[in-house]
This record gives structure tokens, sequence and C-alpha cells, in this order.
């Protein structure tokens, strides 16, 4: 087994005025598919286009207008099940989620209530080397997106955009496994990477790709672990919901928010109501949307414009055959094969383009050498400059300049040196080497001769050196410095300490 | 189950159709009316048989993940009562 041993991370608790009070949190995130074409007609899904254009007359809710379902978004809601270890049901349906708003001109939204694509399955949410919390997955449903309104271009209308309308989502429902609000954001990361491994998801929050429902409740600490013993959900508190998160320090934000005001309501012998809030990063507060409730009779039923979705098991089978290997067996082989610390591995596996730079770096040399260089040196340079790794050296650089230090033909130092050179300049490292004259003394002659020297030129440092055999590093930097910091360091300390004895 | 006025009352809300107060209770009786139908259907045993969705066996149509539509805001926007710079213009929605 290539899994990486964890254990459970502790509970937040939060210190309520009377008592200590835990949380309970379950996310609900809702990720657009990665897709040409939308999920039930054949206008483009691009981000950014003129108002409007990609609209056909389907997400229009023409009438007399039918839903053809893109079975590349189904491929691709299997394949993000898969990656989430989930059950993939066979058959699923359709079904109409019905309110009115401006952005969704059907007056309902088509959904999977009753039958969704996805069943169970579990995500690993790392928290630290070694802690994690393993966060069962209830269900995937597939469903639309709603088009977007736009409030501040004039002051008694709202703008409608209908290109995000009908956009295929996947909706990842959580149990309510999160224990706080470090763990829900760690969760949303980890979903995110897993996503963009699979390439089903963009992952990009900024543009309304991934946002999330965070459900939170309060409970006295022992509660949920009757719950977890039972899944009686009465072991736990009243949930409120956080609508539409797109950032990880919001969702941070706003369950530390939420779970202090539940906590304030229930010490003060109120009771929590049931209901969905929206987070106001200016004001660091949550409140109610009291619009939502009545709007929440969705009055659900099969669509009966679609057929069940019936798909075989050899077209999942093929799916499951070509899915890349994802962030928790490529971090456990890093640790395994290249004897990278856990935590390292970590950063190296956080996009899969850097893990396979990483791979390509290492080519036939040492695993955890490579790994310091690539997350010092390179990455160091790249996030300094705002580009990826790939774009200031190439991975065979990197491995042809740490095949040089593995041979002893140049130091450490010089290999930095080299690499900044290649930086500057695109020359290929073993040209700046030979070129320049950077391959290391090995010679001992030579490197003698120069100890010799600065013997000859520095009694009274000899002296004092004989005294105290630390000042022997004097020696050792004057050579360095002497050679162009080419001699060989451990050829020279050896040479110098033996000098000095005699 | 049978729908009060009430009830009636909330279903056209919720459905956005206007219905005036002296029309609701001829509504409610309405809905009763197709309700109760159904109650009848409900006595037949269904007891393990798959629900019917379609008469002939078919199998959902699918379509290929390509772009073969767009590009046409001006028709879509055509029969909106109310459309500036591309977009649909609406009474004011946000909360």
């Amino acid at each position: 087994m290539l899994d990486l041993s964890f254990e459970p991370p502790k509970p937040k608790v939060i210190a309520g005025a009377k008592h200590d009070w835990e949380l309970v949190i379950g996310m609900e995130v809702h990720a657009q598919v990665s897709s040409k074409a939308k999920l039930f007609s054949g206008a483009s899904t691009e981000f950014g286009a003129e108002p409007n254009s990609n609209v056909s007359f389907v997400d229009a809710a023409m009438p007399g207008m039918l839903p053809v379902i893109n079975e590349f978004c189904i491929a691709q809601a299997v394949r993000t099940g898969l990656g989430l270890k989930a059950q993939i049901n066979l058959r699923s349906a359709f079904d109409r989620k019905n309110y009115f708003y401006p952005d969704l001109p059907q007056g309902y939204q088509i959904s999977q209530l009753y039958h969704p694509l996805v069943g169970e399955g579990e995500i690993i949410v790392d928290m630290e080397p070694g802690v994690a919390r393993k966060v069962r997955i209830e269900r995937i449903h597939v469903e639309q997106d709603a088009g977007k309104s736009i409030h501040d271009m004039d002051p008694a209308m709202s703008f409608v955009d209908l290109n995000r309308t009908g956009v295929a989502l996947m909706e990842i429902v959580s149990r309510p496994d999160i224990r706080g609000p470090e763990e829900a954001a760690a969760y949303v990361v980890k979903l995110r990477q897993i996503l963009r491994y699979l390439g089903t998801c963009d992952g990009n929050m900024q543009n309304g790709n991934l946002r999330a429902d965070v459900n939170v409740s309060v409970c006295r600490p022992g509660a949920y672990e009757k719950y977890m013993e039972t899944q009686d959900f009465s072991h736990l508190g009243t949930r409120c919901e956080i609508k539409n998160m797109n950032s990880m320090r919001f969702i941070q934000q706003a369950i530390d928010y939420e779970a202090k005001r539940q906590i304030a309501i229930l010490e003060g012998g109120g009771e929590i109501v049931q209901e969905t809030r929206l987070y106001d990063p200016d004001k660091g507060e949550t409140r109610s949307m009291r619009s939502k409730e009545e709007a929440h009779d969705y009055r659900y039923f099969p669509d009966p414009d679609l057929l069940p979705l019936e798909i075989e098991q050899a077209w999942v089978d093929d799916i499951a055959a070509h899915l890349p290997e994802l962030p928790d067996e490529k971090k456990a082989r890093f640790v395994k094969d290249f004897g990278v610390t856990e935590y390292d591995a970590d950063v190296l596996t956080a996009e899969r383009d850097l893990a396979d730079y990483f791979e390509a770096s290492v080519g036939g040399g040492d695993g955890k050498k490579t790994a310091n260089w690539v997350i010092n040196e390179v990455l160091g340079r790249a996030n300094k400059a705002e580009v990826s790794p790939r774009e200031i050296v190439a991975p065979e650089v990197n491995a042809a300049i740490l095949e040089m230090v593995a041979k002893d033909e140049i130091s450490t130092k010089i290999a930095k040196d080299v690499l900044e050179k290649h930086i500057e300049s695109g020359r290929a490292p073993a040209e700046i080497v030979e070129s320049e004259g950077l391959k290391q003394v090995t010679d001992t002659g030579a490197i003698e001769a120069a100890v010799d020297q600065i013997i000859a030129d520095n009694p009274e440092q000899v002296e004092k050196a004989k005294q105290n055999p630390k000042l022997a590093g004097w020696f050792v930097g004057q050579v360095m410095k002497a050679t162009g910091g080419k001699a060989n360091p451990k050829a020279v300390n050896e040479l110098v300490s033996s000098k000095l004895k005699g | 189950m049978s729908i009060d006025i009430e009830t009636a009352a909330r279903v056209a809300k919720l459905a956005r159709i206007r219905v005036e107060e002296d029309e609701l209770p001829a509504l409610a009786q309405e809905f009763n009316n197709i309700l109760g139908f159904i109650e009848q259907l409900q006595e037949v045993d269904v007891e393990g048989v798959e629900p019917m969705t379609s008469v002939t066996p078919m199998r959902l149509k699918r379509r290929e993940d390509g772009v073969t539509e767009g590009g046409m805001a001006k028709t879509v926007l055509s029969n909106a009562p109310d459309a500036r710079e591309g977009f649909f213009a609406v009474p004011k929605v946000v909360e």
C-alpha cells in the first residue's frame, strides 16, 4: 500500500462564556466542469466573452427548445467521482429545481436530486505531515449553472448576461466531517488540487469556477462522537448555510464569525434558526438572506425532457484506466522512491505540472538533492519573478547541473552561479562551466600550491591557528578565494588541516 | 391530502401567477380534483415495477463536446422587453 499513514487533527474548540464548544462543518462545492460547450447546448463555455454571445436558444429557454446532454461533461463528472474514490451510479436522472430569478430564464435549474451520478467517496485533507482529516463525500450531482446579474451599471435596473447559463457544474457534497475553519479551507485546497490533477475543473475561484456553500453548526464536546457512532443528526446543533464563498480566507473568517454568533445565541438561551446566510467580507459578518427562505420550496420533479442517464460499466472502466496519478499517491511515491520529506513532497505535488517538472529534473540523479534544488533554488527564483519554474529553467538543465555536482565537477556554490548565468543567458550549463573555467580543481597539486602560498604569506595567522584550530577556516576561505571558488572544498579542508598541524 | 385556499395562494405565488382573491376557492377546488384523481391512481399496486420513462426503449440522446451555437446576442435579446449594452435589463433584484 502506497498511502502514507496519518492521525486525525484535533477539532477546533471555542471557549464560550459558559463552556467549550466544537464546530461541525459540511461543504457543498460547486465546481464548473472544464468543457468546450455547455451541459445541454452547443454554446461555448468561454469566460469573458461579450454579454449574451455564448447563448443558444436552449440557454435562453425559448419555447420548444429541448436539452441534449453533452457526453463529455458526464465523463468529466465520472472522472471526478473516480478521483474521489466514489461509487459511480450507472443509472442517474435529472430533476427540475423550480425557482424564479432573472438569470435563470427556464424558471428551473436542471439538477439531480433523487438519483445523482456519483455516490459516496472520500477526500484526505492534509493538515500537516502525518496529520490529515478523512472527509466523507456524500454525493456529486451534475447541474446547470445560472447566468450572471450585474447590479451596479444602473441605479434602478439589473443587467443580465446569460453566457454562464447552462454551463455544467458538479456539486460535490461532503458529510459534516470538517471540524474547524482551517480544515474547511484545507478541504477546498485539496479538492481543488484533485480537480486540477484530473483536469475536470480549472479551480479558478476568482472567476467563480469553484465556489463553496458552507454549513456550520456548533455542539458541546462529545456530541460529535455520538453522531459519528450513530449517524444520528439529532446529536448535532442546528446548522446555517453560508452561500457562495469564493476565497479560502473568507471561508475561514465566515466560519469563525458564524460559530461565535451561534454560540452567543445558544448561551443567551436562544435557538438557532436554520437559514441561508451571506458573508459580507467588508463588515466581516454573516447576515440572513431572508428572500431565500420562501423560495426554498423548489418543488423538485423529474425533468420530463430528459430520459434517465444510463452509462455502461465498460465506459466507466475505460475512464478509470486513464486516470492520472493523483496527489496522495504521487506524494507517497515521492516519499518512498526519492526519500524526500513529506513536507517537501507536499510542496512538489501541489500542482501536477510542478510534480512532472521535479521528476524530469531528477533524471537519473538523487531525488532528495533534486528536491532541495528545485524547492530552494528554482521555486525561490520563479516565485520571485512570478513565473512558472519551466519559464526560467528547463528540468533537463537542472538535471545537467546536478549531475556535474554529483560528479564533483562543480561545487554546490558554483552550481547556483551556473543556474544564475543560465537564467540570464540561456547558455548550456556545461558550456558555462567549460568556457568560464568553473570546473572544480580536484588536482591536489594545484590546491597544495595555493595552500602553501597562503601559509607562507601569513606567518602570524599560522601561529594563531596552531593555538586555535578553529581558525583553520580562515585559510580554507583564502584558498577558495585564490582559486576562484573552484577548489574542491573537501580537498582544501584536508590539506589545510594537515599543513597547519605539520 | 387536500389543498386549502392558503396553499393555493402560495403555489400561485411560487409560480408567479397572479390569482385574484375571489378566484382562489375555485383554484383550490381544481387542485383537489386533480389530487383526487392521483389518489385513485395510487391504489394501483406498483410494487417492484420500474417507473416507465418512455413508451419505446430509448437511450438518452447525447451530443459531442463542441461549440455549435452562439454569437447571436441580438437575436437572443430581440424578445426582451428591455435590453441595454448587450444585456437583458430587468428591475433591480439585488439583496
